[in-house]
């Protein structure tokens, strides 16, 4: 049995899309934790990753893929930051919750 | 092509990238405080690195496989940058051990996020565009959280990093999309399936170059992208701010010019719209946002993102002239802000730093050189002539009316006049007001020679413009290629 349609470049960029869209929407949407926004941040960078790769496949030329690996290097010491800043946040106030992170504003 | 020949482009951020390891090494297996030493050593590294820009020579050459470019602009540029840099860290010094937080990895961070800013402004591609704007971003989500035993600091560190990390996922995704619909991440690539375009471009290409913009706007703090500015510069410690201010800002700006410029030329009107919506809200937010501040950091916030504003009309214009105008405004802005941080760190009472509007207060009368100082800086934020700040903003808005944007500088002269009220209340609160406590004398050389270099600056440009405007041009003409 064939199967009932072909997975092609669009499909992958709707997924990418979604996946921005959701990455997103959790960092504003979100008012619990600190945590959660690192994640939506991984899942926007997913979603490039995402198209990247299936550009670079549809076309037929490597420098997606190349792009792709850098992406992901730097997400990683992003994240490294990221997470680094987090602990001295939370040594500070004793907590990460998202609406506790209101001291500066006017 | 000889590999010699390709990596002699990118000696000056080889040269900084190899010094930056080293003084890493030297900070971790010195004993006692390095901090001093290698404070030094990393202005002197700057310093070097400006002579290496200006060795190159004026004429384009690309390294790494095209990926970089070492032109006029770009040497230009990475010239103000490393200014930037360099009189913020001799500020910075001083400061962070009257309030014992010394840390080696302070001159070194400000040293890598520069190395970044210098490739960011060479890119001559999507990925080396990204390396180097990550390159820079990352030591400064440090920078903002440096004293980590504040909660403000350690707040202002959580918030950068959120919308920086955003910012670069925006314009990762309008890279991505650029990518897939021209097949290229070139600057030169993408000119090139652009010029042979016949109607409009394909919605993906739209989407994606929105997507890159609103990621940049982010870096440049402008509006609406502007939330996470004014609690950065706020919460940030000091000399950080003095720093955020100056080099982050101008290499994100030129960064900006040269990808609007470069690889979009054909496309000027479609990113015209985007840019022009983007100055008129930086200037208003700029303008009437700053009105009801009473911390001056804050201020200096809302005060940069006017600045942001005003520059974007230089871009909005799309020409040589445009590009000029971005340049001197830019260079005339780096001293201004440098100057005023100057006076912003000098704000010292009993031992404790003070941020207040209110606490400069009859500063005529207990420290009459400082007023003086601020007054005039004060007066060239808000255009008056004839001091420099006026110069930068009559070329930005020349651009704009040659390019026949009259609606954009009407509003950048009614922005200008509403933040005029501001700058000037300070001159008022100085020289007006009852004085309160005198502040902490003595303030310290390294903020004499940048108040006394910005003052000089700002009076001395309406006698002696020939050597930046000429310099502006030459450098504005390098990203056209009939120019």
């Amino acid at each position: 049995m064939t199967v009932m349609f072909e997975i092609g470049l669009s499909h992958y960029l709707t997924v990418a899309a979604i996946l921005f869209t959701l990455g997103v929407v959790g960092i504003f949407l979100n008012r619990k934790n600190v945590i959660i926004i690192m994640m939506s941040i991984e899942l926007i960078l997913l979603a490039v990753n995402l198209n990247l790769v299936a550009f670079s496949s549809v076309l037929h030329d490597l420098v997606g893929q190349v792009l792709a690996m850098f992406v992901l290097t730097v997400a990683a010491a992003e994240a490294a930051i990221g997470l680094a800043i987090i602990v001295v946040f939370f040594r500070s106030r004793g907590t990460i919750a998202v609406e506790d992170i209101s001291q500066l504003k006017g | 092509m000889t590999v010699t020949l390709d990596i002699l482009p990118v000696l000056p951020e080889l040269f900084v990238a190899l010094c930056g390891l080293i003084l890493v090494l030297i900070g971790v297996f010195r004993s006692g405080d390095p901090t001093r030493p290698i404070a030094t050593l990393s202005i002197m590294t700057m310093v070097t690195a400006m002579l290496l820009v200006w060795a190159l020579g004026p004429d384009r050459q690309t390294g790494f496989g095209g990926l970089f470019v070492a032109d006029r602009f770009a040497a230009f540029a990475k010239q103000l940058i490393l200014l930037g840099s360099i009189l913020s860290t001799a500020l910075a010094i001083p400061f962070l051990e009257r309030e014992k937080t010394t840390r080696f990895e302070y001159p070194v961070l400000v040293l890598f996020a520069t190395l970044g800013m210098m490739v960011m402004v060479s890119a001559n591609d999507f990925m080396s565009l990204y390396m180097g704007l990550e390159l820079s971003s990352l030591p400064l989500y440090v920078l903002a959280a440096f004293h980590r035993d504040s909660p403000r600091a350690a707040e202002a560190g959580v918030k950068y990093f959120v919308l920086g990390a955003l910012a670069s996922g925006l314009l990762l995704y309008g890279i991505s999309l650029l990518y897939g619909f021209s097949g290229t991440t070139s600057f030169l690539g993408l000119a090139r399936s652009f010029e042979d375009l016949s109607g409009p471009p394909a919605v993906g290409i739209v989407v994606g170059l929105v997507f890159v913009v609103a990621g940049l706007a982010f870096k440049v703090s402008a509006a609406p992208f502007h939330m996470w500015t004014p609690d950065v510069y706020e919460g940030a410690p000091t000399p950080v701010t003095a720093f955020f201010s100056v080099a982050p800002k101008i290499a994100a700006l030129c960064l900006l010019t040269r990808v609007m410029v470069e690889p979009f030329a054909a496309m000027t009107d479609q990113w015209r719209q985007v840019v022009v919506a983007l100055a008129v809200i930086s200037m208003l937010v700029g303008a009437f946002a700053a009105l009801t501040q009473s911390n001056i950091k804050r201020l200096m916030a809302y005060s940069s993102i006017g600045h942001a504003g005003y520059i974007l009309v230089g871009l909005a214009a799309g020409s040589v002239l445009g590009v000029q105008a971005i340049l001197i405004y830019l260079t005339i802005y780096l001293f201004m802000n440098i100057a005023v941080f100057a006076v912003i760190l000098s704000m010292r009472r009993m031992g404790r730093h003070v941020e207040g509007i209110a606490d400069l207060a009859g500063l005529s009368k207990t420290n009459p050189a400082m007023a003086f100082v601020m007054a005039v800086l004060m007066f060239s934020m808000a255009g008056i002539p004839p001091l420099a700040g006026f110069w930068g903003k009559f070329y930005v808005f020349m651009a704009a009316i040659e390019a026949g944007l009259y609606p954009l500088a009407v509003v950048g002269l009614v922005t200008s006049v509403v933040a005029a009220y501001y700058y000037l209340r300070i001159v008022k609160v100085m020289y007006f007001d009852e004085p309160v406590e005198s502040f902490d004398h003595p303030i310290g050389s390294a903020p004499v020679v940048a108040m006394s270099v910005g003052t000089m600056v700002v009076l001395g440009f309406t006698f002696l413009p020939a050597p930046l405007v000429t310099g502006a041009k030459a450098a504005a003409a390098a990203l056209f290629p009939t120019g």
